[in-house]
């Protein structure tokens, strides 16, 4: 079968899969966890999975406060996509928006707007979000927008030059010769031309926020308790390590089978949208 | 060769001043330090007085100015909690296991990427080629500071083998280069991979083959040596990623470095401390970044420094 010009394959098919079963489980998670995220039993505490010989009730076993890991687990998708899906939106508007003016008008300001994607990127960024939520306290609106005020430099570079390759097209000359109106001409001719490479990065942007927004809970930046963040789930399984290895194991499955269903799902657009970028 | 360095330095500057910017409005934007160096119910004529001998009074164009002017002398502040050590010195303590960390992480993304990614492209589509991209999928996916401690499970808590934290040994650092290293290792092979199997497609391969010579010289003298020059594009962009992703495997490890020096410093709101780790590491991210530039003209002698 053949989708967008290119044969499915099968990482591409798992990849969806993937990402669908997530959004489910992400849009569901009330009707299928079998207890609430936070209800906790305390006579089960750190009960092992019932598979490894724990109470059948917790199918993967529950944590340091007897709450059930598969609820959490299954809560915890929703910060994870919210987040992700957030922070990419936020950071696609403004990469979009500075790599169609820095591409288009080029001279001064493509120098400031490339200027500062420079100092950006040479910010090892977690350091810069530790600054951001140590001074304005972590909270999911602080964490999206720092993410989108961060993240959006890999969008103004690939809008910028895919900008600087279309602007001397024909259908551009002509449209701005029939007295089209500058933005008219970005927003209905060419930014229309360049989804394909947008929609690539933004896959694979996700797959970094889902990490990143991980990290940061995991430091205990992220979005603060009761809700559940997989990042947090880590972060009090690495103290029972050594007693209840289900606690640490679980949610790192989890983000790892997100993000490994997302870059399936972008590396397959990549090649299928936009072979120059693949480089293979 | 100088004149190029001095101008990528003299480049540097708007990036340096870039970064100051950003974490002095940062900072003031988060509050009155003088409220968090005095006690709560000092009275104002104290306040006033700290105030007016740390200079925030002034304007902030003003305070920025001076800010700079501290900074390049070397003078980051005084921390709040250390005893009001100056900041750089606290900093300058715990540096050098940070940058042992990533050295040690580099060099074992290297190591793997490099052979894997060479093995990976002269079997192209059998086995060894799938087994490496199946890998490096993964290493890519995965966030490493759970491979941390899923690595901590299985050779400290399982097996017993190797330390849970601490730093010293080589034995220390093994679990926390390969935890920072792997996901490093995932993007270069197959970078290492893809640009190869590019360069092995290339007609002065095959004339190089064509006119007998060893497939061994073809391979390292001709081949690899070009496959590099992307390679090492990307090794340099992705040195600011492993500092970023030092400050969480340090926190897994306990390891002394700035990165848990930063994350104690947000804790107890020791700012001065904060902004001294973004803006060293981010001048480290820019001098390597130099290197590797410099680096380019020792293995591609095309390209002139003018």
């Amino acid at each position: 079968m053949k989708v967008l010009g290119r044969r499915l394959s099968v990482p591409v098919i798992v990849g969806s899969a993937g990402l669908v079963i997530f959004m489910l489980i992400a849009a569901l998670a009330p009707w299928l966890a079998p207890h609430g995220p936070a209800e906790a039993f305390l006579l089960d505490r750190l009960s092992p999975p019932a598979w490894f010989g724990g109470d059948s009730s917790y199918a993967l076993g529950t944590d340091h406060l007897g709450r059930d890991m598969l609820s959490r687990l299954l809560y915890g998708s929703r910060i994870a996509l919210a987040v992700g899906f957030a922070g990419v939106l936020i950071a696609a508007v403004i990469g979009i928006v500075l790599g169609l003016v820095s591409g288009y008008f080029g001279g001064i300001v493509d120098t400031a707007i490339m200027r500062l994607v420079d100092t950006l990127i040479s910010i090892p960024n977690v350091l810069l979000y530790l600054t951001v939520l140590g001074v304005f306290g972590p909270s999911f609106g602080i964490l999206i927008t720092v993410i989108g005020l961060v993240n959006w430099t890999t969008f103004a570079r690939v809008v910028r030059a895919e900008v600087l390759s279309i602007k001397r097209r024909e259908y551009v000359e002509a449209s701005h010769a029939s007295g089209q109106r500058t933005h008219l001409v970005l927003l209905r001719h060419i930014l229309p031309n360049i989804g394909g490479p947008i929609i690539v990065v933004a896959t694979l942007n996700l797959a970094t926020v889902v990490i990143l927004e991980a990290s940061l809970s995991f430091l205990g930046l992220g979005v603060q308790p009761p809700t559940v963040t997989w990042g947090r789930m880590l972060a009090d399984g690495r103290n029972y390590v050594a007693t209840a290895w289900w606690l640490a194991t679980f949610p790192g499955v989890f983000i790892t089978m997100l993000c490994l269903s997302l870059i399936l799902v972008g590396d397959w657009l990549r090649d299928a949208l936009d072979p120059r970028l693949s480089g293979q | 060769m100088i004149m190029f360095i001095l101008r990528r330095l003299l480049q540097m500057v708007p990036a340096v001043i870039g970064i100051t910017l950003i974490i002095f409005v940062l900072l003031r934007v988060s509050g009155d330090p003088v409220t968090l160096m005095l006690p709560e119910d000092a009275p104002q004529s104290q306040i006033d007085t700290l105030r007016q001998s740390l200079g925030l009074d002034r304007p902030l164009p003003e305070q920025y100015v001076i800010f700079l002017g501290n900074l390049v002398r070397g003078d980051f502040g005084r921390s709040i909690r250390y005893g009001n050590q100056p900041v750089l010195s606290i900093v300058a303590e715990r540096l050098p296991a940070t940058l042992q960390l990533s050295a040690a992480a580099m060099a074992v993304a290297l190591i793997i990427s490099l052979s894997a990614g060479i093995v990976a492209a002269l079997h192209r589509g059998r086995w060894p080629d799938h087994v490496a991209t199946v890998f490096s999928v993964l290493g890519e996916a995965m966030p490493n500071f759970w491979l941390g401690i899923m690595l901590i499970l299985v050779f400290s808590v399982q097996l017993q083998v190797l330390p849970v934290s601490g730093q010293g040994s080589l034995r220390n650092l093994l679990l926390p280069a390969v935890t920072l290293g792997a996901g490093l290792a995932a993007v270069l092979t197959r970078l290492m991979r893809s640009s190869l199997i590019e360069v092995l497609g290339q007609d002065y391969i095959r004339t190089a083959r064509a006119k007998g010579l060893h497939p061994r010289f073809v391979l390292f003298k001709h081949a690899i040596r070009n496959a590099l020059l992307a390679y090492l594009t990307v090794v340099g962009l992705q040195v600011a990623s492993l500092m970023a992703g030092s400050v969480v495997t340090e926190q897994v490890f306990a390891w002394p470095g700035i990165g848990l020096l930063a994350i104690q410093a947000i804790h107890s709101r020791d700012m001065a401390i904060l902004q001294a780790i973004v803006i060293i590491s981010s001048l480290i991210v820019m001098v390597t970044n130099l290197i590797v530039d410099v680096l380019y003209a020792v293995i591609d002698p095309r390209i002139q420094y003018s």
